[in-house]
């Protein structure tokens, strides 16, 4: 408890009963879920979460049959079960499904549909983001999986190294691969995006940055990993897919390419992407581990420090998935430290763990067996691990069994396990029954015994000289026994998924709803209600404590009564609070939108064009474009910075809170300000290519080919950065309500935007750069593409301000668009400057 | 036959009965140490391609390396499981926050630094010793990598060089200096028994030093996944003592001997008539092709079609007819429409390319 003076206190006395059920009934009324086939138009986190755990779920399994597949092939040598081709998609699609597909958004959909809960929040910030990312994932998911039935998977494994999948791979599984996943990755970033917003800006009055509950310091760090280690594949995606589309030679050793760029930029993404599977794991043991130990987490900071610190390091050890390509000596002792020192975080995180089983009264249940025997297993994965990312040895053991059988403990044991012991969790928060404890352990020890069947041996196959990624094998190499023994075990853990999920699945029509608060947790999520209902919390607390259920007195039944914020919904619109990043102080009261059907339409348009461009349906593809930026144009004008009716609003306990803010105390600025970090991450990445490419060549721009000259970039670098400045202007001007400057500026700053967007082609255009002749002008072409593509999104959205403008949607007082635009805007401008000194400038230093 | 290191067996022995004493985890502790343990005794190291059945300095060095780090691991992990039923059995009030801050920082920082700052100095130490290069006038060969096979190029001392594929063979006690490239996608080159893999890039050139110590037969294999056939894409290794080495080189270096009976004369003819010469080169004949493996001294070599076929006539034929059946998406097309006589005088002259 730390309570400062001057905290609001609950109401001294609760409404009456009378007023209680009429604040009752409005809120339902704002809340409820839409019936029937509408059903499907719901946008609240908690319909969104459910369906999205559901479907990664589903692919979950997916996944896990065509593991089966795999060892049914290897449990014998010289088998013919499968056919090479067949494996290799299979092997593909196995890593793509479970990692793409499953490993990252399970953890995006059990905090969607968890995380308002934790933070006393009725919704998050943008319900419609969440769906819209939803009904992509969902899209792109069956896009990528369904290519198998159609043998026409990509079959380059999920790493996908050119120039295997460049130039030696005919049909379009490399295309499906690069752009189906593309587009999941947007919308794997959108969810990030929601949930770090959320995090940062929804949280419960006084619940200050040292009392958030530790799933969400996780999400925190996850998020922002997800923000700058997705747009490096982006970046590569974009590289790759150009590749093989109109033949830029990017990967092309003979044209000046370099297929270790790709590397790079894979594992830039590829290792944080492992601690971005693992750590929401963790943090489902953060908060299991003091629930059953009965006692706060020991080590709190520790933990913090330990995550965040994790999140750092991540980010410097890509190269040791690299150690075996000739890099010099130097490099490979600094990234073999640097892997091994996460050991050290994950070690401090594990042991405050133990630490609070210690001075916990530890009350045995499936969860914690499951969080146990994933800690005892991904402690294995772990010693492995250091042994991998000590580079001699990783020497011999890289792109080998031994590998196969690290991966699978960490991931199995860190993120899987955790997994599973948070469902039997949280089952009974969202569903009201509980999961069986007997089936819980048998599937528990199906799956520990066949986990450790399967890949313990793995280590041994590896060690005796089995590559991965083979289809087969010689009796020759002595690992026929073992590899049999790895089958059997593979069916061993699937028939422990099968017993979990028959539990999850069979009818508890029969069996008591359980009570309030089952395992007596102390956080937020647990003041659900028994049948839930749609509004999260009766009224949203003001938070004193880590643990607030156990140590604030009468805290459930001040949430219950209505005699904390918000307690009712006199308007009838969607309401939640808004408070300050660091200490919770509400800001503003939060009005989000309802059901809707335009983000399906969004999805589904946006789908189009990666679908339609994969099979270079250009024109399809375009037409889809212009579809799904209609649909995204009508669900900002419907859907957003609504002016309210009145100024503001009395959110109970005293408090009178704005409804409408715009800048930095706005949960958008902040969306938009993340996604533009993301956004320049991956625009660094493309950068990093240019630079990579001066790294490897002796003559970077070669002899013989001219740069874009000086001209033309920086007079398209003046123009858009006076478009830049006009924009600043154009807000200043909206802010003194002068109408008529402001559209004077939007118009100016709009044409000089195209004006320079058509210096910055005419550079390379003048100059005769040849995009297919050389990997300079090709990186060149992109950069100047990016920058242009950019400039004609801020002309969008200028246009968009004129139009909200004139629709009288957007005035001096209220203008959250025009100030978002101007953020855009700022990055924008960061962007044209970088590319003129790189393209312009850099030539004549190289 | 157990070729394994005496302290790694004994730090997993000794520790069994010790940790049977601490319950269900203590159990299974055991159980996976048992696993382990029985996973020696069984199988051993030995292998064609096992890395802990080193012949080369390099392979021994990191095996090494292997053993202290897998018995490191297993009491690390014994002491953390432990530690973990330690605190689910105590009870609560027998400890205070300086205990817990103990775990938290001894446990989780100050143990594994200590412990990974000496693993490193021990590992790395041993970086410069695997990656230096080849004192001068050691045997250089380049290895280029191609879907799914090896051109093996020796250099000579003179400055000519003479060109194999999927077979190399070695002096035992000197170092030799591997420069390896690839002539499509990545490949990577691995003889596990004799060092660490690297790998080959389109585009540039890496190297690899091995120290090949003992004599014998090894396999080579690609580690990087490669496509269609990656899994089929090996060569045979052979260490030999220097004399016989020089001597094999030396043959290695002459033109094919021409056909020496009726059947191997008519089989030379079918080779050429059927375009055989346009990727693959006899040396000393009219075939010259290059994409192909070179066949000049074919029927010196122990295995078939990169190490997937055993060298007999029937595994030549059936190759012949059928490529693609060994080894799916291979260049090499399809020789079913020759006559079986066609077939067996083919694979008799290739098998006396001695």
């Amino acid at each position: 408890m730390r309570k400062e003076p001057g905290d609001p206190e609950p109401l001294e006395e609760a409404p009456s009963l009378e007023v209680q059920r009429q604040q009752e009934a409005r809120l339902i009324e704002a809340w409820k879920t839409p019936t029937g086939w509408r059903y499907w138009s719901a946008v609240n986190n908690s319909e969104v979460g459910l369906w999205y755990t559901l479907t990664a779920f589903c692919f979950f399994l997916f996944g896990g049959v065509l593991a089966l597949l795999m060892r049914i092939q290897l449990a014998a040598p010289d088998n013919d079960f499968l056919t090479a081709d067949r494996y290799h998609q299979i092997f593909t699609m196995h890593g793509t499904v479970m990692m793409f597909l499953f490993a990252v958004p399970i953890f995006e959909a059990v905090s969607i549909l968890l995380l308002p809960q934790m933070l006393g929040a009725r919704d998050l910030p943008f319900p419609r983001l969440s769906a819209y990312g939803f009904w992509c994932y969902l899209i792109g998911g069956t896009f990528v999986c369904g290519s198998l039935f159609f043998d026409a998977a990509p079959k380059g494994g999920w790493f996908m190294y050119p120039p295997l999948t460049s130039s030696y791979q005919e049909g379009i599984g490399p295309d499906i691969w690069l752009l189906g996943l593309s587009f999941i990755e947007v919308a794997s970033i959108a969810a990030a995006v929601e949930l770090i917003v959320g995090v940062l800006k929804c949280r419960p009055p006084g619940m200050r940055i040292n009392l958030i509950p530790l799933y969400a310091w996780y999400i925190l760090v996850v998020g922002a990993m997800i923000i700058f280690a997705f747009p490096p594949l982006i970046a590569g995606d974009i590289l790759l897919e150009v590749e093989r589309a109109f033949d830029w030679p990017f990967f092309d050793p003979k044209r000046g390419g370099d297929p270790l760029l790709w590397q790079h930029l894979f594992w830039i993404f590829g290792h944080p992407e492992v601690y971005i599977v693992f750590l929401p794991s963790v943090a489902l043991m953060a908060m299991m581990v003091p629930t059953f130990a009965r006692t706060p987490i020991v080590g709190y900071g520790w933990v913090v420090l330990a995550a965040v610190g994790t999140g750092f390091l991540s980010f410097g050890l890509w190269v040791h998935h690299m150690f075996t390509t000739g890099l010099p000596g130097i490099s490979i002792g600094i990234f073999s430290a640097a892997s091994q020192a996460v050991a050290i975080p994950t070690g401090i995180q594990m042991f405050c763990f133990l630490a609070t089983l210690l001075v916990g009264r530890v009350v045995r249940s499936v969860c914690l067996l499951f969080v146990l025997g994933g800690l005892a297993t991904f402690i294995i994965g772990g010693l492995t691990g250091v042994m991998v990312a000590m580079a001699p040895f990783d020497f011999q053991a890289h792109d080998t069994f031994f590998v196969v059988g690290h991966l699978h403990y960490v991931l199995i044991g860190g993120t899987i396990f955790p997994i599973v012991g948070g469902v039997y969790y949280y089952y009974p928060l969202i569903t009201a029954k509980y999961l069986s404890e007997k089936l819980g352990r048998i599937a528990f020890w199906l799956m520990i015994v066949g986990l450790n069947v399967t890949f313990l041996p793995m280590h041994w196959t590896g060690l005796l000289g089995l590559p991965r990624r083979v289809y087969t094998f010689s009796s020759e190499l002595g690992v026929d026994h073992w590899n049999l023994i790895s089958s059997i075990g593979s069916f061993i853990l699937a028939s422990g998924f099968v017993v979990f999920l028959y539990d999850v699945l069979r009818s508890k029509r029969n069996e008591p709803l359980i009570k309030r608060n089952p395992w007596q947790a102390g956080t937020l999520e647990w003041l659900a209600q028994i049948p839930d209902k749609p509004w999260g919390c009766r009224s949203i607390p003001e938070v004193d404590s880590r643990y607030p259920i156990n140590d604030q007195p009468n805290f459930m039944r001040d949430v219950d009564e209505g005699r904390f914020y918000l307690p009712d919904a006199e308007e009838g619109f969607r309401e939640t609070l808004v408070t300050s990043v660091i200490d919770a102080k509400p800001i503003q009261c939060l009005r989000v939108p309802g059901p809707t059907f335009i983000t399906h339409l969004a999805a589904i348009f946006t789908g189009g064009v990666f679908i339609l461009g994969t099979y270079h349906h250009w024109w399809l593809a375009g037409i889809s474009s212009v579809l799904a930026l209609a649909a995204i144009l009508c669900w900002l004008w419907t859907g957003t910075a609504w002016i309210p009716e009145k100024e503001e609003k009395d959110i109970s306990l005293g408090l009178t809170m704005p409804i409408y803010v715009s800048g930095p105390n706005a949960v958008g600025w902040w969306a938009m300000f993340i996604t533009m970090l993301g956004d320049m991450t991956a625009y660094v990445s493309l950068l990093f290519g240019y630079f990579f490419y001066w790294t490897i060549h002796e003559d970077f721009p070669p002899e013989g080919i001219t740069g874009p000259g000086v001209f033309w970039p920086v007079l398209g670098g003046v123009l858009l950065l006076a478009s830049w400045g006009l924009t600043i202007a154009a807000q200043y001007q909206n802010r003194k309500d002068h109408a008529g400057k402001f559209y004077g500026c939007v118009i100016a700053a709009v044409l000089y935007a195209i004006a320079g967007s058509f210096a910055l082609i005419m550079g390379p255009w003048q100059t005769g750069l040849d995009p297919t002749s050389h990997v300079y002008p090709a990186i060149v072409w992109v950069l100047v593409l990016w920058t242009v593509c950019h400039a004609g999104v801020g002309i969008i959205m200028l246009l968009y301000c004129a139009a909200r403008r004139a629709a009288k949607k957007m005035t001096a007082r209220y203008d959250a668009d025009i100030t978002n635009v101007t953020l855009y805007w700022h990055f924008m401008a960061l962007t044209v400057a970088l590319l003129v000194i790189v393209i312009a400038g850099f030539p004549f230093v190289s | 036959m157990f070729r394994f290191h005496a302290f790694s067996t004994s730090s997993l022995h000794g520790f069994c009965p010790r940790s049977a004493r601490t319950g269900r985890w203590g159990r299974n502790a055991l159980w996976f140490t048992c696993l382990l343990t029985i996973s020696f005794l069984i199988t051993g190291c030995e292998g064609i391609q096992s890395a802990l059945n080193p012949a080369g300095r390099d392979a021994a060095l990191i095996a090494q390396l292997y053993w202290w780090m897998v018995g490191g691991a297993v009491i690390i992990w014994l002491i953390v499981v432990g530690l973990a039923v330690y605190a689910l059995q105590i009870n609560a009030t027998e400890h205070d926050y300086n205990v817990t801050r103990f775990w938290v920082i001894g446990g989780g920082a100050v143990a594994p630094t200590i412990i990974l700052t000496v693993l490193l100095v021990y590992g790395l130490s041993m970086m410069p010793t695997l990656l230096e290069p080849a004192p001068e006038g050691s045997q250089t060969i380049t290895v280029i990598g191609k879907q799914w096979w090896w051109k093996v190029r020796y250099h000579l001392p003179e400055g000519q060089a003479v060109e194999l594929a999927n077979e190399i063979r070695l002096p035992v006690d000197e170092p030799v200096q591997f420069y390896l490239e690839s002539a499509d996608v990545i490949h990577s080159f691995w003889i596990p028994s004799l060092g660490g893999k690297v790998d080959m890039l389109p585009g540039r050139q890496t190297r690899l030093t091995l120290h090949p110590q003992r004599t014998g037969i090894y396999r080579g294999v690609c580690a990087e996944y490669c496509g269609g056939s990656h899994a089929k894409m090996s060569f045979e290794v052979v260490v030999m003592e220097r004399d016989a080495f020089d001597t094999w080189l030396e043959q290695q270096q002459a033109p094919a001997k021409s056909a020496s009976n009726e059947l191997a004369e008519r089989g030379e003819s079918v080779f050429l008539a059927h375009g055989c010469g346009a990727c693959h080169t006899i040396r000393g004949t009219k075939a010259n092709g290059k994409i192909a493996p070179d066949l000049t001294h074919y029927g010196s070599r122990l295995r078939l079609a990169a190490s997937a076929l055993p060298q007999t006539r029937d595994a030549l034929k059936e190759w012949i007819a059928h490529p693609k059946q060994t080894k799916p998406g291979v260049h090499m097309p399809s020789f079913a429409l020759l006559s079986e006589d066609d077939l067996t005088a083919l694979a008799a002259y290739l098998e006396g390319l001695q």
